[in-house]
């Protein structure tokens, strides 16, 4: 596919994907093709709404397209029958969700989410092992694996949270990480610790990332790659310097507006208040 | 400057088991000037939304107001919520635009009814349909068609409903209006949209000045004249934004600065550190400054005292022992701090 005769590790060709029928169907994801290369960051960008996550479930694997085909390494994965060969594609691709408050069994220690990850990788992996990659993998994002691992959900903040599910998905040693809104219900102090650890990831075992977002700022701080989405659609895609500098598409440069910045001219309350 | 709003050391803890206290707001005092948007930053856990709650005088057990008081106009206001009592000055004299806009409408009533029984319980004499026109106004200024008041909450979406409240929240036009996280759950547009509406409204001077509630930096920046950090249930700097954003003087200040994430071209590839660690238990709280035992200047005093405060600028100031040795006190007012308990 691409021009240097490596094949993308990752490439959906025209996926469209409907809910509902007749009048009141909805296209969620209409024609989107993309491609990622390995060792890629990339992201998709769009409000609530535009499909990004159905895009992202998609590629998981979690939901059928209604058209399409999803390529993985070089393989069509999109008609993956069965419950066993699915599983062996999600030791290949892994997810963080937004909510680390709904990813956890409140009721099963971070040892038991991790264990039961390792599973999806080899059932028969000796206890001593099993342990000592749990360990490393809690070490990786930043966490004390004698305190963390016998800890209980709501023993953990958020941020710890989000880490476990970092480690819970690395430990697999997937080829893919589908990071879906990772850092929104994060604190904005604890956020950065949370990307660093991606990037981190990224950079020591070339981990490729697809983070699915709706902070602009976000996707310029990690990304090579940026995918802007609307209404289902895929505006506009390009590296992130160039899509930063010379936004092409309407909706691209309405997003840049939007944000808020820190420096640039502040949009203060005209003839409000303590001068 | 008029001042609007002046309250002076609220204290108000959460109730745990028989005996223990959770101290999320611990002698906090703040003024609010007339057409002013005063800022509130911090991270989770730090007592910023329990603050909201005790300027909203909307605390109810297990969270009790412990001391402290508060005027509005001149006029004192009561502090602890609860539906014992005279609620009339809720929504009029303060009104809180809560966080959870989810968990913020009722389930089994279409919009409109619910509108129309919030503003009945404060008049009831009031006209329907006058209120409904009111309400459909203010929709409207947030690109929301009127055909939402005839929507049950389900039918919304999550932004949509987020907007609905802030509508719900502003139709008594309240003196103070208290926003905790407003824009948290809604897309950039949206959000400029509902800031563009609350800057108005204090522009048409039909709401008095605002208190924001937000963990975004970058919107406190745009729409805030001035700024407080809050760490650990306490103030630790309170400024004009752009000294306490640019100019920060308190190493808690410097530190979440540090951690924002901004919108520039240059930030790629730029690494940005987060802060370590995570706020303190805050039924027992560090001795000293509460910010110590993460604090990369942290001396020996900071873990044995309450620091000073420390005016770096005249309207400016922040509580900090490493400041104080840093600049020698120049004003009175740093060794008045200093006398606090």
């Amino acid at each position: 596919m691409s021009a240097n005769g490596q094949s993308p590790l990752l490439r959906c060709a025209a996926i469209t994907r409907v809910f509902g029928q007749g009048a009141r169907a909805v296209r969620a994801v209409d024609d989107v093709s993309l491609t990622m290369q390995r060792g890629e960051i990339a992201s998709i960008v769009g409000e609530s709404g535009s499909g990004k996550s159905t895009l992202a479930r998609v590629v998981l694997r979690l939901l059928q397209p209604s058209a399409g085909a999803v390529y993985f390494d070089g393989r069509d994965v999109t008609r993956l029958r069965g419950f066993a060969r699915r599983r062996e594609y999600w030791s290949h691709v892994q997810a963080v969700f937004q909510d680390p408050f709904g990813s956890f069994n409140q009721f099963y220690p971070v040892r038991y989410v991790l264990r039961s990850a390792l599973r999806l990788e080899d059932s028969a992996l000796p206890r001593r092992e099993r342990e000592a990659r749990m360990a490393v993998a809690l070490e990786n994002v930043g966490l004390d694996p004698a305190s963390v691992l016998d800890q209980l959900p709501h023993e953990l903040s958020g941020g710890q949270r989000q880490r476990v599910m970092i480690a819970r998905a690395v430990m697999v040693q997937p080829d893919l990480l589908i990071a879906d809104e990772p850092t929104t219900m994060i604190d904005a102090s604890s956020r950065a610790n949370i990307l660093n650890v991606l990037l981190d990831l990224n950079r020591d075992r070339r981990l490729t990332i697809l983070f699915i977002t709706h902070d602009i700022s976000l996707a310029t701080y990690v990304s090579d790659t940026l995918f802007i989405m609307q209404h289902g659609k895929l505006v506009e895609s390009g590296p992130v310097e160039r899509v930063t500098r010379t936004p092409e598409h309407d909706y691209t440069r309405q997003l840049f507006a939007d944000t808020f910045s820190l420096h640039g001219e502040a949009w203060h309350a005209a003839g409000g208040g303590a001068a | 400057m008029p001042e609007l709003l002046v309250a002076k050391d609220l204290r108000a803890y959460y109730r745990t088991g028989l005996s223990g206290w959770i101290r999320a707001v611990d002698g906090v005092s703040l003024s609010l000037n007339e057409g002013e948007i005063l800022g509130v930053a911090g991270e989770s856990g730090c007592g910023k939304s329990t603050l909201a709650m005790v300027l909203a005088s909307v605390a109810r057990w297990p969270l009790c107001v412990q001391g402290g008081t508060m005027h509005v106009d001149g006029r004192s206001v009561p502090l602890s919520g609860g539906l014992k009592g005279d609620g009339s000055h809720r929504g009029t004299v303060v009104s809180l635009m809560p966080q959870g806009a989810m968990n913020s409408l009722n389930p089994t009533q279409r919009v409109r009814d619910f509108v129309f029984d919030v503003l009945r319980s404060h008049d009831p004499h009031v006209a329907r349909a006058e209120t409904l026109d009111r309400a459909r106004e203010r929709l409207e200024k947030l690109h929301l068609p009127a055909r939402v008041l005839d929507a049950y909450p389900h039918q919304l979406s999550g932004g949509m409903k987020q907007r609905v409240v802030a509508v719900i929240s502003t139709l008594l036009d309240p003196r103070v209006l208290i926003a905790d996280e407003p824009t948290s759950a809604l897309d950039v547009g949206a959000q400029r949209a509902l800031l563009a509406l609350m800057v108005e409204l204090l522009e048409q001077r039909i709401i008095g000045s605002i208190v924001l509630v937000t963990h975004e930096l970058p919107i406190l920046r745009n729409v805030a004249q001035r700024t407080m950090i809050m760490y650990a249930g306490q103030l630790c700097e309170t400024g004009p934004t752009e000294e306490v954003i640019f100019a920060p003087a308190h190493p808690y200040t410097k530190a979440l600065m540090q951690a924002t994430l901004v919108l520039e071209s240059a930030t790629k590839r730029q690494r940005i550190e987060g802060l370590e660690g995570g706020p303190p238990d805050l039924s027992q709280p560090p001795g000293g400054c509460r910010f110590h035992p993460r604090c990369r200047y942290a001396l020996e005093a900071c873990s044995q005292s309450v620091p000073p405060t420390v005016v770096p600028s005249a309207g400016h100031d922040a509580v900090c022992w490493w400041l104080a040795q840093a600049t020698p006190p120049p004003t009175a007012a740093a060794s008045d701090g200093a006398a606090e308990p």
